[in-house]
C-alpha cells in the first residue's frame, strides 16, 4: 500500500505543479492527425502494422503503459507484484473498466488474451515462451507463474506487444473472419466510429473510459495521405494538427518545425527506440570477414549521414543496443570515421575489388540518399558496390532469402536485450523466410550462451554483467555495421498539449491529450 | 448494328480471359508475397505467422490450383477477397469507383472541350501570336510531369492563396449536406482534375490544330469557299467535323485508361479512387485486389472502344459496320 500512497502523492504535486503553471487540460475539441500507410486492419491482436498499433493504441489497451524510462505505469492492471524468487507476477485489474459495448472487463478476459494472443501475434508468442500458467483466482486478479525468473517479462504488457481482446465476442469463433475484426471494441479512451477506406477513420470519446476525467478530446480523424509531400502541405495549410514520426521526409522537418504555432519533440520512442545497421552477409562474399566488415565500419562516415541524411536528428549507434533500452553500455570498441585504417584493413582482409550488391530500404527518399551516401563512402576505399533497385515486398524476399551483400534495415528494440535485440545474432535465429531475425548468418555459441544467460539471470544486476559482456564480443565481432538510433520526430501544433506521455509516444493514443483554446 | 455489337462483346470476353491468365502469372513473377509484406510491415513474423498467412491466402496451393480457382470465380462474377483488406475485391473496387469516375470524367470534360476549342482557335489563328501562345502553352503541359504540374498547382493555390483545399475528396468532419456538399467536393476536384485534363488538353489542342490545318487545304474547302459560305460556317460544319475523327480516336483510346489512369495524381491529392487502389494492391502483393482492378479496368477499355466505334459512326456517317 505503501507504494500506491507514494505514486498518489507524486501524481498530486504534479497536478499541482501543472496547475502553476498553465490552467488545467480542457476537455473537448477535434484532432485531425495522418496515418500512413493506410493500415490493413485496427484489430490489433491480429494485425501488427505500424500504422495499426498507432491507430488501434487508441481503442486497445494493454495490461501496463510505459514510462520515458520504460518503468511499468497503471493500464488496464491497477497495481502488481513480484514474488522474491521472480517467478510469480499477481496483477490487480482496474475495477469498473468495461468493453465500448458495455460488458464488463474481466480476469477472463486476460486469460482469453494471452491464448488469443499465442495463436495469432508473433512477438506475444516469442515473449511468452517462459510463461508456465496463467490463474484467474477473482474477477480482478490474474497470476503469471513463469517456468524460470524471466527478467524482460515486466516490460512485454504494452498495448501494441500484449493487447486486451474481448472475450465475449471472440470466444469460439474463427478469429480471422470474425465479422467484428471491421468493428474495433476494446477499453480504450477512444472508439471506433467511422472508416472510409483510402480517405479517413474516425474515432470519438468513450464516455465510460475508467479513468475518471479522461480523455479530454471528442474526435480524432486520422487521415489517409499517401503522398509525403502532401502530408507536408497537409499540415502547412492547416488541415492536419499531428504528424505522428515518420509521416514526412526527414528533409521537410527544418522547414515544418519553423512554422508558427509548431511543436517538434523527438520524445516518445524510447521503448522502440529504432536502431539502423546494415546487414552484412556473414556466409559468404568478402563480407564473410571479420577485417573486412570492420573496415566497412571505418569507411563509413556516419556522423555526416547523421547531419546531413537525417538533418541531425539522431544519434550514432555504438553498438548492438541502443542507448536508451535496458544494460546499454558505452564501454566497447569504437569505429571513428577512418577511410586510412578502413584501407589498410581491406588490404589485410586481402580484398580484390569483388562486386558487392548493396540493398536500399525502399521506404522513401531519406533512405535512399542514405544509401547513395553509403555507396560514396565505400567507393571512396575501394569498395566495389552496386545498388540493387527493389519495391517493399522485393526488398523483403532478398532480405528472407539471404540474397544479398549489404542490406540497409532498422530494427525496433522493445526495451530489452532479450526482446529485441537478441533474436539478430543468436544463431537459434538463424531461418530462411523472415526479415526479422539473424539475417546476417552470424554464429557465435559465447554469444548465444550470454543471450541465454541473459534472459533468465536473476536477480537484474546479473543481467547487467552479461549484456555488457556480449555487447564487447559483438562490437569486436561487427556481425552487421551498426549506423544510428533513429529518431522519429512528432510535429504537432503547440495547442495540442500532452500528446506524448509515455515511451510509447503517439501508439499509446490520445487518452491524456487536450487542446487549448 | 446489334449483331455487331454482340460480336465485339463475345470477342470482348474471350479477350478478358486471355487477359486475367497473362496478368495472373505476370504479376506472380514479381518478387515477394503477400504475407511477406504483412510479416514486414508487422516488424516481426516467425515462420508459423508466414505459414498461416499464406495458408489463409490460399497461397499454399500449387500455382495451376490458385489459377483454377481464381477463374471459376470470375465466371461467376465473383472477383475474389483482397487479402490485406479483408474485404470482397468487388467492394473495394465500387467504393473506389465513384470517385475515380468523377475525377477522371470531369478531367476528359474539360480536356476534350478546351481541348478542341483551342486548337479550333491556333488553327483560325495560325500563324499569328494566338497560335504561338496556344502551341507553346500545350506543348509546355504535354511535356511536364504530371505529378510536378499537380505540386506546383498546390503550392500556388493551396499553400500561397489558400483558395482550394489540397488533399482529399471532401472535408472530413464538416458533414455538409445537399448544395453544400456538391460545392464542397467541386472544390477538392478543381486542382485534380485540371491536373490531368491540362495534359489531355494540351494533347487534344495540337491534334484539332493539325488536323484542321491539314483539312483546309483539301479541295472540298475550297468548294465550299467559292461557293460563297462565310468562314466560320466552313471552318464549323467542314473542316472541324472532318478534322474531329483522328480526336476521336485519341479520345476513345485515353478514355479507356480514365478508371486506372489517374495513379499519380490520385496519389498526390490523396483522392480515394481505384488508381491509388491498384498502386497499393501493387506494392502490396494483394493479388486478387491488383487482378481486380486489371480486369475492371480492361473491361472498360474494350467498352471504350465499342463506344468509339459507335461514335465514328454518327461523327462520319461514311463509316459503316462491317460484319
Amino acid at each position: 500500500m505503501s507504494k500506491r500512497k507514494i505514486l498518489m502523492s507524486l501524481a498530486a504535486t504534479f497536478l499541482l505543479s501543472t496547475a502553476a503553471l498553465a490552467e488545467g487540460p480542457k476537455a473537448g475539441g477535434v484532432v485531425n492527425a495522418v496515418i500512413q500507410p493506410e493500415p490493413p486492419s485496427l484489430m490489433v491482436g491480429l494485425v501488427q502494422n505500424g500504422p495499426t498499433q498507432m491507430v488501434a493504441g487508441n481503442i486497445y489497451e494493454g495490461l501496463l503503459r510505459y514510462s520515458p524510462k520504460l518503468d511499468p505505469l497503471p493500464g488496464l492492471a491497477e497495481s502488481w507484484t513480484v514474488s522474491a524468487d521472480g517467478k510469480t507476477y499477481t496483477f490487480k485489474l482496474v475495477k469498473g473498466a468495461t468493453w465500448h459495448d458495455g460488458k464488463p472487463f474481466t480476469s477472463a478476459d486476460v486469460l482469453f488474451s494471452i491464448e488469443f494472443l499465442k495463436q495469432t501475434h508473433a512477438r506475444a508468442r516469442g515473449n511468452l515462451v517462459q510463461l508456465d500458467k496463467v490463474e484467474a483466482p477473482d474477477e480482478s486478479t490474474v497470476v503469471f507463474t513463469l517456468k524460470q525468473p524471466f527478467g524482460p517479462f515486466i516490460g512485454i504488457f504494452e498495448v501494441g506487444s500484449l493487447p486486451m481482446v474481448p472475450k465475449h465476442i471472440y470466444d469460439g469463433t474463427d478469429f480471422k473472419t470474425n465479422p467484428a475484426n471491421n468493428t474495433p471494441v476494446g477499453t480504450g479512451p477512444f472508439m471506433f466510429k467511422e472508416w472510409q477506406k483510402g480517405s479517413f477513420i474516425k474515432l470519438v470519446k468513450n464516455p465510460n473510459y475508467h479513468v475518471k476525467g479522461k480523455p479530454n478530446i471528442d474526435e480524432i480523424y486520422w487521415h489517409v495521405i499517401p503522398d509525403a509531400a502532401a502530408r507536408s502541405v497537409a499540415y502547412e495549410t492547416g488541415k492536419v494538427d499531428v504528424l505522428p514520426g515518420g509521416s514526412v521526409e526527414n528533409f521537410d522537418v527544418p522547414r515544418l518545425s519553423k512554422l508558427k504555432n509548431t511543436c517538434v519533440t523527438g520524445a516518445g520512442w524510447e521503448f522502440f527506440s529504432p536502431h539502423s545497421w546494415l546487414w552484412l552477409n556473414n556466409r559468404s562474399g568478402p563480407t564473410a570477414n571479420k577485417k573486412f566488415r570492420q573496415a566497412l565500419m571505418f569507411a563509413i562516415d556516419r556522423n555526416m549521414a547523421k547531419d546531413v541524411v537525417w538533418n541531425g536528428l539522431g544519434k550514432v549507434a555504438t553498438g548492438p543496443s541502443g542507448s536508451t533500452i535496458k544494460y546499454y553500455t558505452g564501454a566497447v570498441p569504437t569505429y571513428d570515421y577512418d577511410p586510412a585504417k578502413a584501407k589498410a584493413l581491406l588490404k589485410e582482409a586481402g580484398y580484390n575489388g569483388e562486386k558487392l550488391r548493396m540493398l536500399p530500404l525502399p521506404y522513401g527518399e531519406t533512405w535512399q540518399r542514405w544509401a547513395e551516401m553509403v555507396r560514396q563512402n565505400l567507393q571512396d576505399v575501394g569498395i566495389n558496390v552496386e545498388m540493387v533497385a527493389t519495391d517493399v515486398p522485393g526488398w523483403n524476399q532478398k532480405v528472407s532469402e539471404w540474397d544479398y551483400d549489404i542490406a540497409f534495415t532498422y530494427l525496433y528494440q522493445y526495451g530489452d536485450p532479450a526482446l529485441g535485440v537478441g533474436r539478430n545474432y543468436i544463431s537459434s535465429q538463424i531461418a530462411k523466410g523472415s526479415p526479422f531475425n539473424n539475417v546476417e548468418g552470424y554464429s557465435n555459441p559465447e554469444i548465444d550462451k550470454l543471450f541465454a544467460e541473459g534472459a533468465v539471470a536473476f536477480p537484474d544486476a546479473a543481467r547487467g554483467e552479461i549484456y555488457a559482456k556480449a555487447q564487447k564480443i559483438l562490437v569486436e565481432d561487427v556481425p552487421v555495421a551498426w549506423m544510428l538510433e533513429l529518431q522519429f520526430p512528432t510535429i504537432t501544433r503547440c495547442s495540442v498539449k500532452n500528446l506524448i506521455t509515455t515511451g510509447i509516444g503517439v501508439n499509446d493514443g490520445f487518452r491524456d491529450a487536450w487542446i487549448e483554446k | 448494328m446489334i449483331s455487331f455489337i454482340a460480336q465485339r462483346i463475345a470477342k470482348a470476353i474471350v479477350v478478358l480471359l486471355a487477359l486475367i491468365v497473362l496478368n495472373f502469372f505476370l504479376i506472380r513473377l514479381a518478387p515477394g508475397d503477400p504475407a511477406l509484406v504483412m510479416a514486414g510491415e508487422a516488424g516481426a513474423g516467425d515462420q508459423i505467422f508466414l505459414a498461416q498467412l499464406r495458408e489463409k491466402f490460399g497461397l499454399d496451393q500449387p500455382l495451376p490450383v490458385q489459377l483454377f480457382l481464381y477463374v471459376k470465380g470470375i465466371l461467376s462474377l465473383d472477383l475474389g477477397f483482397s487479402f490485406r483488406q479483408q474485404m470482397p475485391v468487388a467492394t473495394l473496387i465500387l467504393q473506389r469507383l465513384p470517385a475515380t469516375l468523377l475525377l477522371t470524367g470531369t478531367a476528359f470534360a474539360i480536356s476534350l472541350l478546351f481541348g478542341i476549342l483551342f486548337g479550333a482557335l491556333a488553327a483560325r489563328f495560325a500563324g499569328t501570336w494566338a497560335d504561338t501562345t496556344i502551341t507553346v502553352l500545350a506543348l509546355i503541359f504535354y511535356a511536364t510531369p504530371l505529378f510536378w504540374v499537380a505540386l506546383m498547382a498546390i503550392l500556388l493555390f493551396s499553400v500561397a492563396m489558400d483558395w482550394l483545399p489540397s488533399f482529399g475528396y471532401e472535408t472530413v468532419g464538416a458533414n455538409y449536406t445537399g448544395l453544400a456538399h456538391v460545392l464542397d467536393v467541386a472544390a477538392h476536384l478543381v486542382l485534380p482534375a485540371t491536373t490531368i485534363g491540362l495534359f489531355f488538353m494540351a494533347t487534344y489542342a495540337r491534334m484539332t490544330r493539325a488536323s484542321m490545318l491539314e483539312v483546309n487545304r483539301l479541295d472540298f474547302v475550297k468548294t465550299a469557299r467559292a461557293k460563297g459560305l462565310s468562314n466560320s460556317v466552313i471552318q464549323r460544319r467542314h473542316v472541324l467535323r472532318n478534322a474531329l475523327l483522328p480526336v476521336v480516336t485519341l479520345a476513345g483510346l485515353q478514355a479507356g485508361t480514365l478508371v486506372g489512369g489517374a495513379v499519380l495524381t490520385e496519389t498526390v491529392f490523396a483522392w480515394p479512387g481505384i488508381g491509388r487502389l491498384m498502386y497499393e494492391a501493387l506494392l502490396q502483393r494483394d493479388y486478387n485486389l491488383l487482378l481486380g482492378v486489371f480486369v475492371v479496368c480492361s473491361a472498360m477499355v474494350l467498352a471504350f472502344n465499342l463506344i468509339t466505334d459507335l461514335v465514328y459512326r454518327s461523327v462520319d456517317p461514311r463509316i459503316e459496320f462491317a460484319s
